[in-house]
């Protein structure tokens, strides 16, 4: 099994920001303002004979939810990889749908996933009225909005920066536009769609454990899965069932792994487009299984008339190519219109969600969040440099040693996979029996889930570092100190950069239920946005709810422009191998 | 689906040329607004039965016309034609082979070969027998189920001609097809082409293939178009009226590929003095761009000059060093350009400072290279020049990329600045911080990486 960067390299770039994306700002905001009226418009009632508070912790119901959950989480992934195979070309084939889906991705990516899903729980409740069908899908929509932007971001990475010589053979042959998406566009991204996936699947349980129990204005819901089952024990203080799901939800995450994701690695390495193999070429023995089958036979032959028959439909999406010359004044005048439209839109919205700001919780609510954001993004910060200062030197010593590598690749994964919140519990009846402030215990929490990123790519990085390199360096002998400096810190500062910028995400989005945990009957609270959000939710104080997401959004989107994004420009200009 | 009919036959009765270029002209957007010429008013005909090659140094926009011609990309004025009709978009009876050869690879060689026919609508079963039985034709025999990784470079090539000629296409466009192969692999593909294209039932009418390497077109081609630079027009056409099989070596041959050779080495621009130091009237640096020349590949040729007596024919220059055009041009050009040899017709000669300069110590050498440079390279002497008017003998690269950029593309103008630094920093006549893009007089010390040292 190889060990990638995560996300995988490009996908984190974006574009420089030129004014006009403040519109698509303004048009984010908008959006999610218009889904919090819709929510609120249509109320829809409850009944208490089908909706629970609190589920059954009896063990022998565990399997059963534990395969509730993993349903979520397949279907959630159906639809962030049907939502990626269409953004993405559209993004990246129009002109002009590109100035706005790419920034809009950009955005939404940094709304925290757990404070959205207060305002969509509302829409989706009337939507499914009177049955948990509503509660489904707002918990399959936070997982899905949690794992869909590396997929679709690796996607259009991987359409922009398609081998030319390969797209204008595509173009020679006439393919139409179903056949150049199955057979290069898809394809030829497959790699980095495979990995992502399987590293966006693995933070997805974080989110569905977040989702499956949740407060919503002064109405508490509990979907039956292995997410609420931890919190219902955690709430009645059961700390040997909240084990027991740890060691199912262990069990689980090993074996979808084992069972999905590892052939699907191993499978995806017939669509390398480079010479080199890599040194450590991705095994799986259920691949080989499969393979030695007649399954594969079975399934091509039954699959080619079916394939035959989509294609001949799917002709009529015409050829892929674009008409050579288009008429520019007409292009011009569209261009207009359309921008027009978009920013009418956009702007008018946003007004009207501030207006409602200002009309209930009163617009000094900004700058209140933004106090509290202040403490939150401390505690993000501590988060950053104690996991960077504890894994980048275990991550390098294991990168550097290819059997430590061997052994360490499938723990780290599953580590990265395992939902911190799971945790929450039995770190939340440390604070209560040892009377610690969850003031400082939120860093704790928010560390659990987010550190591992950095101690991923660290690995990743310290294993891409040239062995002719290292042979000089030892020559030489550089050592200690020095190599560091001279050598791996540059190495794997490519690396580093996209673990910061994913732990740090993750750290700001973790907030929103680390900096609220109840253990046994006692609520800790600690100051910060993410208990803000959290609380303005439950309380049904939706002005507020809205501004505490507005700025920690803002929070996001201001670190990554001006921290994050430069060091990921350099790392890619003067650090990358 | 009614069997789609092979492009030849439909447009066998078209009297005219199949491909055309009519005052054809491309430029590209400048980073400033203007454009930026790559092609400028290209005409001429690929006509029935004819084997057209395209000759030209880098940037000299052959690249570019065949893929006008293929459809791939829009020209600025200008048409151009397939069978009389101006083109949308890639003809159906047009095919292209490509340097890279641009194989799927994650298709096996039947798959790959299959593929243009899929894109045609033919059923599976015809698909699939058309497709052997090119693969059968081109040499590909037992490697059908094979994938591009498993097979040679060659091999992948002979992928890329059966992918191309299965869907029978009028016109086959080659973009340097033979120059990822090692010689003799380039040797012996080159010559089946050959043999089938003077076979009777070879489908394709026409080929056009564009090409740096001179003795292959001489090989190949019934006409050859030299290209000129910045920007690219068709600066001579010459038949090759030698019977086929062609053999290298013989007279007429040797005469051909020498008149070529002092065609392309032939100044694009306004011819620079040679001879003396004075020179008058000064080129600025987007009139007379700094060829892609390494100081040490310009040295390294210079020294084999020397050891052969200081004259030598540049085709034999070539071949005995293994070099093809676009290696080696740009070093004569750059020796030209600074005034430390001559060409004569096909014939390269160092001059007495271009001897002196191999001789002499590296210090020495250095100097002399930088006075040569300064009188004679305008971009060096710009940057020179203003880093001497500055106040405090430092710039920011950003003011020469804007000058640049009025004559060059952004990635061009970047490219000419890289190699001033190269030719600048050789003669220590100014440095640059690639940390801050800033190029100044005196050399950068880096406090940073002593430190490291001690």
């Amino acid at each position: 099994m190889p060990f990638r960067p995560f996300p995988t390299r490009g996908t984190l770039r974006r574009p420089q920001w030129r004014p006009a994306d403040l519109v698509v700002v303004a048009g984010v905001f908008a959006l999610l303002y218009g889904l919090l009226r819709f929510g609120q418009a249509a109320r829809a009632p409850i009944d208490p004979g089908v909706m629970r508070r609190t589920i059954d912790t009896d063990p022998a119901l565990l399997p059963g939810y534990a395969a509730r959950s993993a349903a979520r989480m397949f279907v959630a992934l159906g639809f962030s990889v049907a939502f990626t195979l269409v953004y993405a070309p559209l993004a990246a084939r129009s002109r002009r749908a590109e100035k706005v889906l790419i920034p809009a991705l950009d955005i939404l990516q940094s709304v925290p996933v757990l404070g959205f899903l207060a305002i969509t729980v509302n829409g989706f409740l009337a939507l499914f009225p009177g049955s948990m069908l509503g509660l489904e899908a707002a918990s399959i929509f936070a997982i899905f909005t949690s794992q869909v932007w590396n997929l679709t971001f690796s996607f259009y990475h991987s359409l922009l920066t398609q081998p030319r010589a390969l797209d204008e053979a595509a173009r020679m042959m006439r393919l139409n536009r179903w056949q150049r998406f199955w057979k290069l566009d898809v394809p030829g991204a497959m790699i980095p769609l495979v990995w992502n996936g399987m590293m966006s699947f693995g933070g997805g349980w974080f989110f569905l454990v977040a989702s499956e129990a949740i407060t919503v204005n002064n109405r508490s819901f509990a979907l039956g899965g292995i997410g609420s089952y931890v919190a219902s024990a955690g709430a009645r203080g059961q700390l040997g069932r909240v084990g027991l799901a740890i060691l199912t939800m262990v069990v689980m995450v090993i074996g979808i792994n084992v069972v999905l994701w590892r052939p699907l690695v191993a499978w995806a390495e017939r669509f390398r487009m480079e010479e080199s193999e890599p040194a450590d070429q991705p095994r799986s023995v259920v691949l080989d299984l499969l393979r030695r089958s007649h399954v594969p036979r079975l399934v091509a032959r039954g699959w080619r008339p079916v394939g035959e028959g989509i294609g001949r439909v799917m002709r009529v999406l015409g050829t892929a190519h674009r008409p050579l010359s288009p008429a520019p004044a007409r292009r011009r005048v569209g261009d207009v219109v359309f921008g027009v439209l978009v920013a009418a839109g956009a702007l008018g919205g946003a007004w009207e969600a501030v207006r409602y700001v200002a009309g209930t919780a009163g617009l000094g609510a900004f700058a209140h969040a933004a106090g509290l954001g202040a403490v939150t993004f401390g505690r993000v910060l501590v988060v950053l440099v104690v996991s960077t200062l504890v894994w980048v030197p275990v991550g390098v010593r294991i990168g550097l040693s290819p059997r430590l590598a061997r052994y360490a690749q499938p723990v780290v994964q599953v580590l990265a996979s395992f939902p911190a919140n799971f945790l929450f519990p039995l770190v939340a009846a440390v604070l209560v029996a040892t009377r610690v402030s969850l003031d400082w215990g939120g860093i704790v929490l928010m560390a659990l889930g987010a550190q591992w990123y950095i101690l991923f790519n660290a690995i990743a990085g310290a294993i891409a570092i040239p062995s002719d390199l290292r042979e000089a360096m030892a020559s030489l002998g550089v050592s200690g100190w020095l190599r560091w400096r001279r050598l791996i810190l540059p190495a794997i500062f490519p690396a580093y950069v996209t673990g910061g910028i994913t732990a740090s995400g993750g750290a700001w989005n973790a907030s929103i239920v680390a900096e609220v945990v109840t253990y046994g009957g006692t609520v800790l609270t600690a100051t910060g946005l993410g208990a803000y959000i959290t609380k303005a939710t439950a309380a049904g104080d939706f002005g507020e709810t809205l501004a505490g997401i507005i700025v920690m959004c803002a929070y996001v989107v201001v670190l990554n422009r001006l921290v994050w994004r430069r060091l990921y420009r350099l790392a890619e200009q003067r650090f990358s191998l | 689906m009614t069997g789609t009919a092979p492009a030849g036959v439909a447009a066998g009765a078209a009297p005219g040329p199949i491909l055309a270029a009519e005052r054809l002209s491309k430029r590209f957007a400048a980073p400033d607004g203007g454009a930026i010429p790559v092609l400028e008013e290209v005409s001429f005909g690929l006509w029935p039965g004819e084997i057209v090659a395209l000759l030209g140094k880098s940037g000299s926009g052959k690249s570019t016309l065949l893929r006008l011609l293929a459809g791939l990309i829009p020209p600025s004025s200008g048409r151009a034609l397939y069978l009389g009709r101006p083109l949308e978009g890639p003809a159906e009876g047009v095919a292209m082979v490509f340097q890279t050869f641009a194989l799927l690879p994650w298709l096996t060689v039947l798959g790959n070969v299959e593929l243009g026919l899929e894109a045609r609508g033919v059923p599976p079963a015809a698909r699939r027998e058309r497709a052997l039985r090119v693969i059968d034709l081109i040499g590909l025999d037992g490697f059908e189920q094979a994938y591009p990784k498993e097979l040679s470079g060659g091999m992948r090539q002979r992928v890329g001609f059966a992918r191309a000629l299965v869907v029978e296409p009028d016109a086959l466009l080659m973009d340097e097809p033979f120059s990822a192969l090692d010689v003799l692999t380039a040797e012996n593909l080159r010559g089946e082409l050959l043999d089938l294209w003077a076979r009777d039932d070879f489908p394709t009418r026409a080929m056009l293939i564009v090409t740096h390497n001179i003795e292959e077109a001489v090989l190949l081609a019934d006409r050859v178009l030299v290209l000129s630079s910045n920007p690219g027009r068709i600066r001579a056409e010459l038949p090759v009226d030698l019977a086929r099989p062609r053999r290298r070596g013989t007279p007429r041959f040797e005469a051909l590929v020498d008149e070529i050779y002092g065609i392309m080495t032939g100044r694009d621009v306004r011819p620079t003095p040679v001879t003396g130091p004075q020179v008058t009237e000064r080129a600025s640096p987007t009139e007379q761009p700094l060829p892609p020349a390494t100081v040490g590949g310009m040295a390294g040729l210079l020294e084999i000059l020397v050891a052969r007596g200081g004259r030598e024919d540049l085709p034999d220059l070539a071949r005995d060093l293994n070099l093809e055009v676009d290696d080696l041009l740009p070093l004569v050009d750059g020796a030209v350009l600074l005034g430390l040899a001559t060409v004569d017709d096909a014939d390269l000669s160092v001059t007495p400072v271009g001897r002196e300069f191999v001789t002499v110590d590296i210090l020495t050498a250095k100097e002399l290279f930088a006075r040569q440079a300064v009188e004679r390279a305008p971009l060096v002497r710009a940057v020179a020049n203003a880093l001497a008017a500055s106040i405090d003998g430092r710039l920011h690269e950003r003011f020469f990329l804007d000058v640049l950029r009025r004559g060059f593309s952004e990635e061009e103008a970047r490219h000419q600045l890289e190699i001033a630094i190269d030719w600048g920093r050789y003669g220590e006549l100014f440095d640059y911080d690639a940390n801050t893009g800033e190029l100044s007089r005196e050399p950068v010390t880096d406090t940073d990486t002593n430190e490291g040292g001690a």
